[in-house]
């Protein structure tokens, strides 16, 4: 085993509180390009987020009301659930289906679909006109059982805690909790189980949501299968940002990441680009039945039908066949490329369902404020802050210390 | 066993009866208190003037601003409600000259917003109104995004924001009063009572007066049925409704995915389990105890 990035002693004796200051405190260089670009956009973030709650939702976003659901639900909450779907489709691969090979990026998967949740959930209270009444769906009598909303909300919540419980083991490692880690490694299976559950659901409930919205959405994106659609497509939206995310890592994190695991990468990225491949063609193909059978010809010849076709064939077809010509010619690079143009698709998907086609034909149309803008971004560079702050700290991407690992022999 | 012989004649003999006096089984002539029929407004376009007293008695009503001076229907001005209104006249021009409607939240019977309301906040109550309650709700707008006819209005410029829309002045009718908007129409175009009543007296008035009307209720079956009704002349969408509502209820979409969920949750894990333990044996490996 590799001992030379594995901490041997995470606390060097100290005690939980003076150990637990240290770690609080900034660690490597102050002067980076992400630092100089994100500083000054989540200061403005939070300004305009302090602004929000005194002058109302209206002062600063363009949600109107014809147009309730702007970027915040449309990019954060949306958009954001179906790239934090690697978390579950990994998961799968690795517990249920014991496919060890992946083992090495579970941790930073589930850590980012964690994380991914927390703020997205965040960016929800965000956008709620009464925050304060969020309770109400979780505790009170006012259960609305009958709402895909409150699936969602519960889910969210549940499947937070399951994520928690499956990355719980590195935080246990960090702090040298032995026993702890011994009690909630034992979880990690009943979590996963949960977890995938409660996943295939939620994503698919993210569609179900606009269900009832049949007339406001152009009948381009809007059929009865939205909820399938957006499940499956979860699938390559999350593969793909853990491609995405597993390139950068390897290069800002270097440091941390063991020969043997960045060799691994490829063959990793090589297997994804598979099955991304083929849940590509299952997605494309399930269009291509919804727009024969909805006779949709006639749309498109139309602004919204260029756009339509735009979307898939430059962000479905064009990257399915990379995957595919990546996964035949063992070619790494073309993967990378193509979870980019996929993860682009995906916003382009997103925001068409919840944003850009829902009501298509409103006199005003939604465009978000410059506000909205910096907001959505504050929230995804906080997000990679604590992202940052986990990784340099816990035994994310460093092997675990040598204690955990006699523990599972 | 089978059906006692005294109880099969009894049973005929009420049918019989049932069939004779054309009075349903059920409808036994005591009503308890449970039963309230839903009630609904009738709108008849072709006796209203356009003069806006409804719009000042709703604002007053409900302590909101109400319309400008100078904010009249005019044609080709679409007015709309919004938080400080809730409801607005606008001017059409037809194929059998110039008409008023009204527009305000339709009172579904099974209202898209309640279904997706997961706090209980939007609410149908017995009379048929439906109301928004302030305790419950924490502004998610998924009401707005479920609403066919983009009924509810959200106060963006507040810091404790709530949702507006008719509630058929329910408060009103249940101390005896008229909707605010009914009792201060000088043209008694828009009319209270039991939806069943008003669905009756819709259907009179195109019976007795054919050239005056277009042939439908707009309302008795569009998005499963709503509390208010719209008689015209003409066909509704050259008075600016939306007649691509669908007649199905709107909760009815989302049924299909909310029935799937139980059985998801109970085949998903089963299935998971099962495959974790059949792979767990198959690979063997030394780190599996995780």
């Amino acid at each position: 085993m590799n001992n030379t990035t594995a901490i041997e002693q995470p606390r060097n004796g100290k005690s939980t509180w003076k150990f637990l200051a240290e770690e609080l405190k900034p660690k490597g260089k102050p002067f980076t390009w992400f630092n100089i670009i994100s500083v000054p956009v989540i200061t403005a973030g939070i300004v305009i987020i302090i602004l929000r709650f005194i002058h109302g939702l209206g002062y600063v976003s363009n949600i109107d009301q014809e147009v309730p659901w702007g970027l915040w639900k449309g990019f954060n909450v949306v958009t954001g659930v179906a790239f934090a779907g690697g978390a579950y489709v990994l998961t799968f691969i690795v517990y249920i289906l014991n496919v060890q090979k992946f083992k090495s990026i579970v941790r930073v998967t589930v850590l980012n679909g964690f994380l991914a949740y927390v703020f997205y959930a965040g960016a929800l209270v965000l956008d709620l006109g009464r925050p304060l009444k969020i309770i109400n769906p979780i505790i009170g009598n006012s259960f609305g059982a009958n709402s895909v909303l409150f699936l969602i909300a519960w889910h969210f919540l549940l499947y937070m805690i399951a994520q928690l419980i499956e990355f719980s083991p590195a935080i246990a490692e960090w702090l040298g909790a032995k026993r702890a880690r011994k009690i909630l490694s034992g979880m990690t299976i009943g979590a996963v189980i949960m977890g995938i559950t409660l996943s295939t659901l939620h994503q698919s409930g993210l569609g179900a949501l606009f269900l009832m919205a049949s007339e406001k959405i152009h009948p381009l994106w809007y059929n009865e299968f939205i909820p399938i659609l957006f499940l499956v497509s979860s699938v390559f939206a999350g593969l793909s940002m853990v491609i995405f995310e597993g390139s950068i890592s390897k290069r800002v994190f270097a440091d941390k990441i063991s020969e043997k695991n960045k060799t691994g990468h490829k063959g990793i990225i090589h297997t994804f680009s598979q099955i991304c491949a083929f849940a590509m063609f299952v997605y494309f193909f399930m269009h291509i039945i919804v727009f024969v059978h909805g006779k949709n010809w006639a749309y498109l010849n139309s602004r919204m039908g260029v756009w339509y076709l735009v979307e898939m064939i430059g962000f479905v077809l064009v990257p399915m066949v990379m995957f595919f010509v990546s996964y035949r010619k063992v070619n790494i690079t073309l993967a990378k490329v193509a979870a980019i143009v996929t993860m682009l698709g995906i916003v382009i998907n997103r925001l068409n369902v919840s944003i850009i086609a829902y009501r298509w034909d409103a006199e005003v149309p939604y465009y978000p404020t410059w506000m909205e803008v910096v907001v959505t971004f504050t929230i995804i560079f906080i997000e990679v802050w604590v992202f940052r702050w986990v990784v340099n700290r816990m035994p994310v991407y460093n092997e675990s210390p040598a204690w955990a690992k006699e523990n599972e022999h | 066993m089978g059906v006692d012989r005294r109880f099969f004649l009894k049973a005929l003999g009420l049918t019989g009866a049932a069939i004779g006096t054309g009075k349903p089984l059920g409808a036994s002539p005591v009503v308890s208190e449970d039963e309230t029929e839903f009630h609904g407004i009738l709108f008849d376009s072709t006796w209203c003037a356009g003069c806006q007293g409804c719009e000042i008695a709703c604002a007053e009503a409900h302590g909101l601003e109400g319309p400008a001076l100078e904010d009249v229907p005019e044609v080709g001005k679409k007015r709309k409600a919004n938080e400080y209104r809730r409801t607005v006249v606008n001017a059409h021009e037809t194929s059998a000259g110039e008409f008023f409607v009204k527009t305000q939240c339709m009172q579904c019977a099974q209202p898209a917003c309640v279904s997706a309301c997961l706090t209980k906040a939007m609410y149908k109550q017995k009379d048929g109104s439906v109301i928004w309650r302030e305790e419950k709700c924490m502004g998610c707008r998924y009401c707005m995004i479920s609403c066919p006819f983009d009924a509810p209005k959200f106060e963006y410029h507040s810091t404790n924001p709530k949702i507006q829309k008719c509630d058929m002045c329910y408060d009103r009718v249940k101390e005896g009063l008229l909707p605010a908007c009914v009792e201060n129409c000088p043209a008694e175009a828009v009319k209270f009572g039991s939806r069943r009543e008003l669905i009756a007296e819709a259907r009179q008035r195109i019976a007795d007066f054919p050239g005056m009307y277009h042939d439908v209720i707009y309302g008795e079956h569009e998005a499963g049925g709503t509390g208010w009704l719209y008689l015209s002349s003409v066909p509704f969408e050259e008075l600016g409704f939306n007649t691509k509502v669908q007649k199905k209820p709107y909760p009815e979409l989302t049924k299909g995915f909310l029935y799937s969920v139980p059985s998801v949750f109970v085949l998903a894990p089963a299935v998971l389990l099962g495959i974790h333990s059949a792979t767990k044996n198959k690979s063997n490996q030394d780190n599996e105890n995780e």
